[in-house]
C-alpha cells in the first residue's frame, strides 16, 4: 500500500475516533476558549490594550490546546494494548506519524476557527489580510502538529507523561509561536507586508519538523 | 554491550587532575586579571567586568549543548553505538545546564547597574533562556527510566538541537525589529584590545578547562552506576537460571521414566 | 526442514528484571507447538519476542527466515499474535477495527467481513468493541489474527475468554493450520485441551526451554 494511502488509513481512524467519541469538541475546544476568556478577565479588559495583544493570546491559547490533543491522540493508543497492535500491523512508522499529525492538525484547525472568531468578538480587532492569517495559521498548525506528534511518540507510555510533555514541546515551538504572533500582528492592524516573512519562518519549521519526525517516530514507536 | 575498564573514564586519571589544577590556577588568575590588571570601561565603568565571566559561561552553555547533541549522534549512529556517548552526552548536559542559567543571572546582574532593569529583552539573553528549558526538559527526560531510554534521549537531544539556529535566529530578527540597543552587542562589538582582549581569552580558557575537569568527574560518576546496574542484572539473570534448573530438575524427579 | 523460528540463550528484559533467561527453541515449519509453564514463567514474553515487541538483551532470534536483532518488521509481515489485549479501538466498531488492521496488512477490505463471518461475529459487526461482551472481543481479536492469513500464529492463552463458539473456530483454524503451511504457537493453561491441538510440548521454567518430551507425547509416540 502506498504512504499516502497509509498515511490517510491512519488520518482517517484517528478522526472517526475522535467523531465518535468528541473529546476535542467537548473538551479541548472548551478549554481553549475559556483560556481566552482567563486573559481577558487578567488583562484590563480595556478595548485598546487587549485588540494589541489579541494575537498572542490567541497564539498561546492554541498552543495550549494542541498540547491536549496531542495527548490525545496518544491517549486513545493505550488503552486495549492498541500501540502493539500499531506495531505489528505492517504499517510504515513514518505514515503512521504523518497520519497522526494530520489528524491533530485537522483538528487544531477547528479550535482555531473557533478561537479567532471568539477573539474578533471578545478583542474587537480588525481585519487586514485574510489571506495573511490563514497561511500563516496554516503553516503554525502544521509545525505544532509535527513537533507535538514527535514529543508525543517520545514520552507515550513514560511515568510522568502529562507534565513532561509540555516542558518537552514548548520551548521547542517557540520560533512557532513568534511567527505565528508577529504574522497575525501583521494581517490584524498592522502592515501585512510585514508578515510574511515570519510565514517564511513557519514553513521552515514545519517542513523540517515534519521531516524529523518521519525519520524518528519509527524508532521512537519501537520502544518497549 | 559489553563494558570495559577502558571506557569507564572520560581522561586518564592523571590527566584529568591536571585539568584540575589548572583549572583551579587559571580561575585564580583570571581574578586578578578580571579585577586588577584589566582597565574599567569608560561607559560602563566597573560592572563590564562581568564580561569576563558572562562570555565564558555563554560560551561552554552552547559548547556543552553542542557536546550533548555529538553524543547523541554518535550513539544513535550504528557503528559507532555505545554507551560511552550516551554518558557523555548526559554528563555534559548537566554541566551545561548549570552555564546557562550563570549566563542568565550574569547577564541579569551585568543590565543591572548599566540599564537600571533585572531583565532586557536582550535577543542573545532570550536565546539562552530558551536554551535553558531546552535543557531541562532533556534532563527531566533522562530522569525516566526505562527500556530504550538511551535512544529516546538521544533522539530528544539531537531534535531539540536543531532547534537552536531557529530559535536564535527568530528571537534576533524579533529584536531588530524592535530596534532596541543591547549591553552585549555594543560590548563585544567594539575594539576590545590588549589586556581586555588577553583577558577574555584567558577567561574563556581557564572556564573550559573547569568544564572538562567536571566533565571528566561526571561521566566517571556515571560509569560507575552504570557497571553497578550492570552487575545486578548478571545476578539476576544468573538467580533465574538456578531457578530453572532446581524446577526442571524438581519437574524431572516427577515425571517417572 | 525449514526453521520457522530458532532462538539462542535469548535473554530479554522486562524493566530489569530477565523474564528470558537464556531460552533455545526451534520450531519448525508446520508445527504445532504448545508452551507450557507455570505463571510468570516466561511464556508471554516469549512469544512477544518472536513477534519483535520486546527486544533482546543477548542472545540470536531467527523468526521466519529474519534476525529480530536487525530486522523486526519484517518478520511482523507474516505473523500475527493474538495476546492478552485485544489491541482495538473501544470507540470503532468491529468492523471498523476489523477493516483497519486487514487495510494495514495490504489485504482488502472484504476480507474484514469474511473473517467476521467466520468467528461469527457478523450480527454484532456494527457494535462498538467497547460495547462487545469480553468473549466477543477474543473472537474480535481472533479474527483479526486469522485474516492476515501469517506463515506464524502465534496464541497467548487463546482459550481463556474465549467462550463455547469461539473455542470452536480456534480450534478449527489451528487444526487448518498445518495443512496450510501455518505454523501455530500456543502458550496455554488448558493442557488437556491445548495437547489434542499441538503436535509437540516444550515447557517454559524460568525464562529458559525445557523441551523434554512430555508424557502424552511419548504416549502418542
Amino acid at each position: 500500500m502506498s504512504f499516502a494511502r497509509e498515511s490517510l488509513l491512519v488520518a482517517a481512524k484517528d478522526l472517526r475516533i475522535e467523531a465518535r467519541s468528541r473529546v476535542t469538541l467537548y473538551q479541548v475546544l472548551p478549554f481553549g476558549v475559556v483560556v481566552l476568556l482567563l486573559f481577558a478577565f487578567a488583562l484590563d479588559p480595556d478595548r485598546g490594550q487587549l485588540s494589541r495583544v489579541a494575537p498572542g493570546l490567541f497564539w498561546v491559547a492554541v498552543l495550549l490546546a494542541a498540547l491536549l490533543a496531542v495527548s490525545r491522540a496518544f491517549a486513545i493508543e493505550i488503552d486495549n494494548g492498541a500501540r502493539d497492535g500499531l506495531r505489528l500491523s505492517g504499517l510504515d512508522p513514518a505514515a503512521i506519524f504523518v497520519g497522526k499529525a494530520a489528524a491533530v492538525a485537522a483538528e487544531l484547525v477547528v479550535l482555531e476557527l473557533v478561537l479567532g472568531v471568539g477573539v474578533f468578538l471578545l478583542y474587537d480587532v480588525e481585519l487586514r489580510s485574510a489571506g495573511l492569517l490563514v497561511v500563516a495559521a496554516l503553516a503554525a498548525t502544521v509545525g505544532v502538529a509535527a513537533t507535538g506528534t514527535l514529543y508525543g511518540v517520545l514520552v507515550a507510555g513514560l511515568r510522568a507523561r502529562e507534565t513532561l510533555a509540555p516542558v518537552l514541546v514548548l520551548p521547542v515551538v517557540t520560533p512557532v509561536m513568534l511567527g505565528a504572533t508577529r504574522a497575525w500582528e501583521a494581517g490584524l492592524d498592522g502592515a501585512p507586508s510585514e508578515g510574511w516573512p515570519w510565514v517564511a519562518l513557519l514553513g521552515l519549521f514545519a517542513l523540517l519538523y515534519g521531516a524529523l519526525g518521519t525519520l524518528v517516530f519509527g524508532p521512537l514507536l519501537e520502544e518497549t | 554491550m559489553t563494558h570495559t575498564a577502558d571506557d569507564a573514564n572520560l581522561l586518564p586519571r592523571r590527566v584529568g587532575a591536571a585539568v584540575g589544577l589548572f583549572a583551579l590556577a587559571a580561575l585564580v588568575v583570571l581574578a586578578i586579571l578580571g579585577l586588577a590588571v584589566a582597565p574599567p570601561d569608560d561607559v560602563q565603568g566597573d560592572a563590564q567586568r562581568l564580561m569576563y565571566l558572562h562570555v565564558p559561561t555563554a560560551w561552554l552553555a552552547y559548547l556543552a549543548f553542542g557536546v550533548t547533541a555529538l553524543g547523541s549522534a554518535l550513539y544513535l549512529w550504528p557503528r559507532t553505538r555505545s554507551n560511552v556517548w550516551d554518558r557523555l552526552a548526559g554528563a555534559s548536559a548537566e554541566l551545561g545546564v548549570v552555564f546557562t542559567a550563570l549566563t542568565l543571572v550574569l547577564g541579569s546582574l551585568w543590565g543591572r547597574p548599566v540599564w537600571g532593569i533585572w531583565w532586557a529583552w536582550d535577543a542573545r539573553l532570550v536565546s539562552t533562556a530558551v536554551l535553558f528549558f531546552l535543557y531541562l526538559g532533556y534532563l527531566a527526560l533522562r530522569r525516566i527510566p526505562g527500556a530504550g531510554r538511551e535512544q529516546r534521549c538521544a533522539i530528544a537531544a539531537l531534535v531539540a538541537f536543531v532547534d537552536v539556529p531557529i530559535v536564535h535566529f527568530s528571537v534576533e530578527w524579533w529584536r531588530t525589529l524592535h530596534q532596541e540597543g543591547t549591553v552585549f552587542n555594543e560590548e563585544l562589538s567594539a575594539q576590545i584590545e590588549g589586556v581586555m582582549a588577553f583577558t577574555l581569552v584567558w577567561a574563556v580558557v581557564a572556564f573550559t578547562a573547569v568544564y572538562v575537569f567536571f566533565l571528566d568527574r561526571r561521566y566517571r560518576l556515571l560509569s560507575l552506576e552504570e557497571e553497578d546496574e550492570r552487575q545486578a542484572l548478571e545476578q539476576a539473570i544468573a538467580d533465574r537460571i538456578a531457578e530453572g534448573r532446581g524446577r526442571a530438575d524438581a519437574v524431572g524427579a516427577g515425571v517417572g521414566s | 526442514m525449514s526453521l520457522v523460528v530458532r532462538l539462542r540463550s535469548a535473554v530479554c528484559l522486562l524493566d530489569r528484571y530477565p523474564a528470558l533467561a537464556g531460552a533455545d527453541l526451534d520450531v519448525e515449519r508446520g508445527d504445532v507447538l504448545l508452551l507450557s509453564g507455570a505463571n510468570g514463567a516466561g511464556k508471554t514474553t516469549l512469544l512477544r519476542l518472536l513477534a519483535g515487541l520486546v527486544s533482546l538483551q543477548s542472545g540470536t532470534a531467527e523468526v521466519l527466515g529474519h534476525d529480530l536483532a536487525r530486522d523486526r518488521r519484517g518478520a511482523r509481515r507474516e505473523l500475527a499474535l493474538l495476546g492478552h489485549e485485544t489491541a482495538c479501538y473501544d470507540d470503532l466498531t468491529a468492523r471498523e477495527n476489523l477493516r483497519f488492521a486487514v487495510e494495514a496488512a495490504g489485504k482488502p477490505a472484504a476480507d474484514a467481513d469474511a473473517a467476521l463471518e467466520r468467528v461469527g461475529l457478523a450480527r454484532r459487526a456494527d457494535v462498538r468493541h467497547g460495547r462487545l461482551s469480553a468473549g466477543q472481543r477474543r473472537r474480535l481479536a481472533l479474527a483479526g489474527a486469522l485474516a492476515r492469513q501469517p506463515r506464524l500464529l502465534l496464541l497467548d492463552e487463546p482459550h481463556a475468554g474465549l467462550d463455547g463458539e469461539g473455542r470452536a473456530v480456534l480450534d478449527d483454524a489451528v487444526r487448518a493450520a498445518p495443512m496450510a503451511g501455518t505454523t501455530v504457537i500456543i502458550a496455554s493453561h488448558e493442557l488437556d485441551r491445548a495437547r489434542a491441538l499441538a503436535t509437540r510440548e516444550v515447557e517454559v521454567v524460568a525464562g529458559q526451554c525445557v523441551a523434554r518430551p512430555a508424557e502424552w507425547e511419548l504416549a502418542r509416540a
